[in-house]
């Protein structure tokens, strides 16, 4: 078999459904072999970022590992940001380049570029195949690494000669690598030394993170939850893990979180967190962060632990098994009543709102859509302000059911992302909240949608501005909205240009019925959501600030 | 503070660049390094000395090593009784004026004259971090011309 063969096998050996890609000359040799190929879907975008995000969707959407193919040099980098995008949010993905023969590797060849160096900060692992006897081992290889552990993506360059070199292919059945060897099982002194801390705790809290989401632990941590009585936070990350209708749920927390949640973080004297990382956007001024609390910190990935915030008891794991682990051991709820009086006046003193009026508000539209879908649908975002609306006004997200960029905030991630999502999960609605910005980045991906009949429901909540930007040149640059009006194109006639759906909202009464329609239309649409121009994002922490310094809104 | 870390890493290329990396990333400044293939072929041994201004960089540092997928083992050298040598080659002044004292320095430190030309010669010496500091210090008068270290390598049982 030929490189290329294969490297077709194994991905389907791997279990792969599809791939996302885009052709090029030094990926020939492997397109050649994919044009009779049956083992697995190919989907061609317009971009290879969009097919980075799509990938990484897929992988969002189902769990498994999502594949992108691009050739070399352009087709590389242009992965570059969609592996990134991956990387910061711990998404399994595999990502595979084609690369120069390896006799002119560094020879500044034609459509060169060094992409095992340029992805090596941005990749949990790459590989550069120079011999194809290497190659099924090295696909083996970058599928568990991807998957195992905390998840990330992995990179193979794959040399045009060693596409088309001959060899057997030898499956390994086992993969086993001598230095890596991800740790899930928590330490049983370590989860007794936490029992001890939240049977003492007199005002606990859970901050749970994408950890839930990737362990798929959401049942245990809602188990753990109900046993002890505790509120329970998320991350961004989290956002799906905890039911937010449920009566222990504080919301996100964080620059964007709910008032509530970040003064009882504060307030608290234990923080259980669980798949969380302490990021900036969640602590605010580390110094001043929760410092009554005592910190339990459960994570499968030694590094985040002790990172940003000191941590008391660290459980390295897999948060599922952990959190198992935790729940058979507690035989008691403790005694924490007061705290929850706390807690609960805390949500009445500052309940998130908005001012609803006859213009459209997107917090208005982002309710009507999070109604009419029920928590049956998967909800992408790009990013920006309606991005945080979104993370704060839907109510009915289930696990998986909420894919946003959010570690590295990549502007012209959801689109893609939706298609990706609605490949792995056909039989759902998928919705891509979107601002008027943020569309534009990947817009070229209608065309994949179009093509390939994959359906999704881009709703953009045009308000004429790069929002989240102007919000803060409005807040903290004086009012000097430098660079952040924003022309579009007529949205509705693009969408039609591309063969799909275009409606256009300019008025309240219009917004339920036009999402209907777009549910019930067996198409890709595009809805156009005139909304208030300058509306802000509130509650919110500013930069640097501790996380009960909360400005606007009625917080 | 210094630190010297020592790290057991699959002998590929492209291993140094990911440990490289991983201190460029962060800002961390490597004051040196030693890299070597072992008894066994397929594993390198590197020695890597580390300016960390508290514990908490000491530790993410471990932590970030022992994420590398290439990386075996990270033995931290801190507060573990080891044996370091460093061995150093410098040039320095040997003039008919100066030689009998050089001489004296050289013999006292146990460092050796290994070439001479004109009014200069080449000098290796060997030793922990005391040694090699305290033969630069007793040659500094007589001027040392040029300095090349390996940089530390250690071992604890």
């Amino acid at each position: 078999m030929t490189g290329s063969e294969i490297l077709l096998e194994c991905l389907k050996r791997e279990g792969v459904e599809v791939v996302f890609g885009y052709p090029g000359g030094q990926i020939l040799p492997t397109f050649d072999k994919l044009y009779d190929f049956t083992g697995f879907k190919f989907i061609l975008t317009r971009h290879e970022q969009g097919a980075a995000h799509a990938a990484d969707g897929y992988a969002r959407a189902t769990g498994k590992v999502g594949v992108c193919l691009a050739t070399s040099g352009p087709g590389a980098t242009n992965l570059v940001t969609g592996i990134a995008n991956a990387y910061m949010d711990s998404i399994p993905m595999v990502a595979i380049t084609g690369q120069v023969g390896t006799t002119l590797i560094g020879n500044d060849a034609f459509q060169e570029a060094d992409i095992t160096g340029i992805t090596r900060p941005v990749t949990k692992h790459n590989f550069l195949v120079k011999d194809v006897k290497d190659l099924s081992r090295i696909i083996r290889e970058a599928f568990y690494i991807a998957s195992t552990g905390r998840p990330g993506p992995v990179l193979i360059d794959l040399p045009v000669d060693v596409q088309k070199a001959d060899t057997e292919l030898i499956w390994p059945e086992e993969v086993k690598l001598r230095s890596y060897n991800p740790n899930y099982i928590g330490h049983a002194g370590q989860i007794k030394r936490a029992l001890k801390l939240i049977m003492a705790a007199k005002r606990p809290i859970i901050y749970a993170g994408g950890g839930i989401i990737t362990s798929g632990a959401h049942l245990e941590l809602l188990e753990l939850a109900e046993k002890l009585g505790c509120p329970v936070t998320w991350t961004f990350m989290g956002i799906g893990a905890f039911p937010a209708k449920h009566k222990a749920s504080l919301g996100m927390l964080g620059m964007h979180g709910t008032a509530y949640a970040n003064h009882s973080i504060m307030d608290s004297d234990l923080i259980i967190a669980i798949g969380a990382r302490f990021d900036d956007r969640v602590t605010g001024r580390l110094d001043a962060f929760a410092p009554g609390a005592k910190v339990i910190h459960i994570d499968i990935d030694p590094s985040s632990i002790s990172k940003n915030v000191k941590v008391d008891v660290p459980i390295v794991g897999d948060a599922k098994l952990v959190l198992n682990d935790l729940i058979k051991h507690v035989k008691s709820t403790p005694e924490i009543g007061d705290w929850l009086k706390h807690v609960d006046a805390l949500k009445k003193k500052y309940p998130m709102t908005y001012k609803d009026q006859d213009k459209i508000l997107p917090q208005y539209v982002i309710e009507q859509i999070d109604q009419l879908t029920a928590g049956e649908a998967i909800i992408c975002t790009e990013v920006g302000q309606h991005q945080m609306w979104a993370a704060q006004w839907f109510k009915n997200i289930k696990p998986r059911g909420f894919i946003s960029s959010g570690g590295l905030g990549t502007m012209g991630f959801g689109f893609p992302a939706a298609i990706g999502a609605k490949m792995g999960r056909p039989e759902k609605t998928v919705f891509n909240i979107a601002g008027d910005g943020s569309i534009q980045m990947n817009i070229q991906e209608l065309g994949t949608c179009v093509a390939n009949k994959i359906n999704v429901k881009v709703a953009i909540l045009n308000n004429g501005y790069l929002g989240m930007v102007r919000q803060w040149q409005e807040l903290f640059y004086k009012h000097r909205y430098s660079y952040t009006p924003i022309t579009s194109p007529d949205f509705v006639k693009l969408a039609e240009s591309y063969g799909a759906v275009g409606i256009l909202v300019t008025k309240k009464e219009q917004v339920r019925p036009s999402i209907q329609r777009a549910i019930e239309t067996d198409n890709t649409v595009f809805i156009d959501f005139r909304v208030e121009e300058e509306e802000n994002v509130f509650p919110m922490v500013p930069a640097g600030e501790a996380i009960n310094k909360i400005i606007g809104g009625l917080a | 503070m210094k630190h010297t870390i020592s790290v057991m890493v699959e002998n590929k290329f492209g291993v140094l660049a990911r440990v490289a990396g991983l201190f460029s990333a962060r800002g961390y400044n490597i004051t040196s390094l030693a890299v070597s293939e072992t008894l066994d072929p397929d594993i390198s041994y590197m020695t890597i000395v580390v300016d960390a201004k508290d514990e908490a960089v000491l530790e993410q540092i471990k932590k970030q090593l022992n994420k590398l997928i290439d990386v075996i083992t990270v033995t931290d050298f801190t507060k573990k009784k080891h044996v370091e040598r460093e061995m150093v080659l410098l040039k320095v002044s040997y003039s008919p004026k100066i030689k009998v004292k050089v001489d004296k320095v050289l013999k006292k430190y146990v460092a050796k004259l290994v070439e001479r030309k004109g009014s200069a010669a080449i000098v290796e010496a060997m030793g922990d971090q005391e040694q090699i500091k305290n033969l630069l210090d007793a040659l500094s008068i007589f001027g040392v011309k040029e300095l090349i270290r390996t940089g530390k390598i250690a071992v604890a049982f």
